[in-house]
């Protein structure tokens, strides 16, 4: 008998596993599933950042690199970030490369948080924002964006959920799994507010390349706000390189030194060969990139169209590759309506439950697969309603 | 560009009441564009895309590079429309470069292309001269990479 169980200290036995794990299980045993579950690119690494990891490892460049990431993408790092979203950061000692915005978010929240601190993040939201807040015994204090608003953050509702204590404000814009965007008026009254209280803004934005409406404003690039906006970035979705795990934080120099006192203890580096890449796609990627979201934007506005007609109320998401329609008018629970999709057409979207309790009601439905996939899940999901009660 | 000619470009296989569903138009009005397209000479034909490992085992592919003199009937048009006339010749182009007329034909063997080669191509009044190369090995055709196997193997089918 397995009681090792004994040794699993309390705050990690109690805290609750992902809600994807236990549908990824059901799926990945079914044959013939349609799966819109599927939270990152379809698309393969462009082939001109492939060939560069190729390449480092021909050159045997397999080494260690630097803690802090190799000069070179420090360098292209802090000209992409000035160019595309504002903030100048200096390369010495403002940049950090990660594996991950993961492996960001996780040595950002241990390097500023004492035990019993505040963490105020919006949700629905990532599904490792909460656990990754308990894992510091800090607090996470989620404030619920409603369909209502876009899944934009309402400054009244952050307001709201503000407690003494309150340390760090976690924002992702656009959202996965929402699409959630954050206009510049929205950011500036939330900017004002983090300065009011003296919060530490974590702004993650892993998929800002992909917005497809109007344009991506950082909140780091708001005035008073660089001083106190830890900036987390990374390849995956843009250039399609989950694989390669690698991402970056700007910020600070203290808050920075703070994490890479983590991360060099913790991690060391990230893999030189993913770094070798990462420098080429933030060279030479942009086409690729661009050409990827205009792929994405039009499958969206496909799929969002055909779920309003099958009469699942869909928002526009603006960024982001997941439609996030609402379930709870067929009388089913998101968990209720995904595992019955599941059962009984073989469909697989993400209960919205996954993504915190404010997610109740919706299921997340990624639309980062082919034309082909999305059309047959859609006539699935028609089929499915048609076997429902009508409310 | 015409929005039916985009989408069935991308390569999914689609049939006309699914793209009418992707571009929010009925099946009525993706037929009247494809038959825009042909009309217009744009869109040629549909043809699956064969791997052509499988295609090997049955058919043999070669490439002809042709010279020819164009003075005499038509011209170089003249010429590869008299050579892309032939069952045989699966896509023909005017090149430049060393060498006239660029010809793709497939046959059931070897020995039918050297036939074809000599008892019809060589006959030609016209046509100078000929090299012809064998096809042994694909590994990417029509955009798409034949051995295509390990590619997204280990993608969990649900993810963050």
């Amino acid at each position: 008998m397995d009681d090792s169980g004994r040794f699993v200290a309390r705050h990690v036995a109690t805290l609750p596993k992902s809600g994807i794990r236990d549908f990824f299980a059901i799926v990945s045993k079914m044959k013939d599933a349609v799966s819109l579950g599927i939270g990152e690119p379809d698309f393969v690494t462009p082939y001109h950042i492939r060939e560069a990891a190729i390449s480092c490892l021909e050159k045997g460049r397999t080494s260690y690199t630097d803690n802090r990431g190799t000069q070179q993408l420090r360098d292209e790092i802090s000209r992409y970030v000035a160019q595309y979203y504002g903030p100048e950061y200096n390369p010495e000692n403002e940049i950090l490369v990660t594996i991950g915005v993961s492996e960001a978010l996780d040595i950002l929240l241990r390097a500023v948080l004492n035990p019993g601190d505040k963490v105020l993040y919006h949700e629905p939201c990532y599904v490792s924002y909460a656990p990754s807040v308990t894992l510091c015994h800090a607090v996470p204090l989620p404030i619920r964006t409603l369909s209502s608003d876009q899944f934009a953050l309402d400054p009244a509702a952050l307001r709201a959920a503000w407690q003494p204590g309150a340390k760090v404000l976690v924002l992702n814009f656009p959202t996965n799994p929402t699409g959630g965007t954050a206009d510049r008026a929205k950011l500036q009254e939330i900017a004002k507010f983090a300065i009011e209280k003296d919060l530490l803004v974590v702004s993650d934005e892993i998929y800002s390349e992909l917005t497809f409406d109007g344009d991506h404003v950082s909140i780091a690039s708001l005035p008073g706000m660089r001083e106190r906006t830890v900036f987390l970035h990374g390849f995956s979705k843009a250039f399609a390189m989950t694989g390669f795990r690698i991402g970056y934080a700007c910020g600070p120099a203290a808050v920075i030194d703070g994490m890479l006192k983590v991360h060099q203890y913790g991690i060391m580096c990230a893999s030189i060969i993913s770094q070798e890449a990462a420098v080429e796609a933030l060279r030479n990627g942009r086409d690729s990139m661009l050409h990827m979201r205009d792929k994405y934007r039009e499958r969206r506005d496909f799929i969002v169209r055909r779920f309003n007609e099958l009469g699942l109320p869909c928002h526009l998401p603006r960024g982001a590759f997941y439609a996030f329609p609402q379930v709870s008018g067929t009388g089913l629970d998101s968990m209720t309506f995904a595992s019955k999709l599941l059962e009984q057409q073989k469909v697989a979207v993400v209960p919205g439950t996954a993504f915190g309790a404010a997610g109740a009601g919706f299921c997340r439905a990624s639309f980062s697969t082919s034309y082909e996939r999305i059309h047959e899940a859609c006539e699935r999901i028609g089929r499915f309603m048609d076997t429902l009660p009508k409310h | 560009m015409n929005s039916v000619l985009k989408l069935i470009l991308e390569g999914e296989s689609l049939d006309t009441a699914q793209i009418g569903k992707i571009l929010g138009m009925g099946p009525e009005a993706v037929e009247r564009e494809l038959a825009d397209l042909r009309r217009q000479g744009i869109l040629l034909g549909w043809r699956p895309i064969i791997n052509p490992s499988y295609e090997a085992e049955r058919r043999v592919r070669a490439v002809i590079e042709i010279k020819i003199r164009p003075e005499g009937v038509g011209g170089f048009d003249g010429l590869a429309e008299r050579i892309s006339a032939f069952e045989q010749v699966e896509s023909c182009y005017l090149m430049s470069g060393g060498y006239d007329l660029l010809v793709v034909v497939t046959a059931d063997n070897l020995y039918k292309v050297a036939g074809f080669v000599h008892e019809r191509l060589a006959r030609i009044d016209g046509v100078q001269g000929t090299s012809t190369h064998f096809f042994l090995r694909a590994y990417k055709k029509d955009g798409f990479i034949v051995n295509d196997e390990g590619l997204r193997r280990d993608q969990p089918s649900v993810s963050p």
